[in-house]
């Protein structure tokens, strides 16, 4: 049976936006806040979705990201519309980039975004295309002691 | 340790003060790499923790904020912008700046009994 989802909510996140970049990880914090969700796996949870929210930006022209809330767990998905991965394996390496110059004097791009995203997750799925997008899956187990 | 006694440390003046005074630090973060900084982020919420940074932009409160970071102390005498600092009040978080650089900073610091964050394996 599926289980039932409680709570569901979508992020727009433009490209190159890097004005507003992590707007749409302070709601989502906020959200759970106001949820009741123990402040550990907020913890975990926002850094994921402001490591994934930062990767859009970056990377890719358009892209939103859903939260969706189960009794058990919680669900971050980032689909986004770009340049995708060409090598999956060699972007979760720690220290690997393809960072631009603007992108480090924001203080991004040091190659640590994806796997700082599935250190924090309990499941972390990463599909890509070369030229069309990535899409993430994030769980994050709301009895886990992860983190 | 004290926000207040921080700032007298690094001869800083504080551009915004809106956390707990009282806080007291025990822990320090240095780091230009946001990334870094959210990578080796305490396990749970600890307030007690400042970020030395040479970098003022917007994502560098954002950080601070997912980090459960208290206060950020730029370095090298850099000011923030306008909207840095709406933010970081936004997000109530001090913010220091010292004409100190970075590595001095964190030196003082260090002598007096500010520990560097400790590291989840």
């Amino acid at each position: 049976m599926k289980e039932k989802i409680l709570f569901e909510q979508k992020f727009e996140i433009n490209g190159g936006d890097f004005v507003n970049a992590g707007e749409s990880s302070y709601k989502i914090k906020s959200i759970l806040k106001e949820i009741g969700i123990d402040s550990d796996i907020i913890r975990r949870i926002s850094i994921a979705a402001y490591e994934a929210e930062m990767n859009v930006v970056m990377y890719a022209e358009h892209g939103a990201m859903h939260l969706l809330v189960y009794p058990g767990k919680i669900l971050l998905r980032i689909e986004d519309r770009g340049q995708g991965i060409k090598d999956i394996e060699l972007a979760m390496q720690p220290g690997f980039s393809t960072a631009t110059e603007e992108m480090r004097e924001m203080g991004f791009g040091a190659g640590m975004g994806l796997p700082n995203i599935k250190k924090n997750a309990d499941v972390f799925d990463i599909k890509s295309t070369a030229g069309k997008g990535t899409n993430l899956n994030i769980t994050f187990n709301l009895n886990s002691k992860n983190g | 340790m004290k926000l207040e006694t921080i700032r007298e440390l690094l001869h800083a003046e504080i551009i915004s003060k809106c956390s707990n005074p009282d806080t007291d630090i025990k822990f320090a973060k240095a780091s230009d790499l946001m990334s870094d900084v959210l990578a080796f982020s305490l396990p749970f919420t600890r307030p007690e923790a400042i970020l030395i940074t040479g970098l003022t932009n917007k994502q560098v409160v954002r950080t601070c904020d997912i980090a459960g970071i208290c206060a950020i102390v730029f370095v090298r005498g850099k000011n923030p912008s306008a909207e840095t600092i709406r933010l970081a009040e936004e997000c109530n978080i001090t913010i220091l700046t010292t004409k100190l650089k970075m590595y001095t900073a964190c030196g003082i610091l260090y002598a007096k009994g500010i520990r560097g964050a400790p590291v989840k394996e």
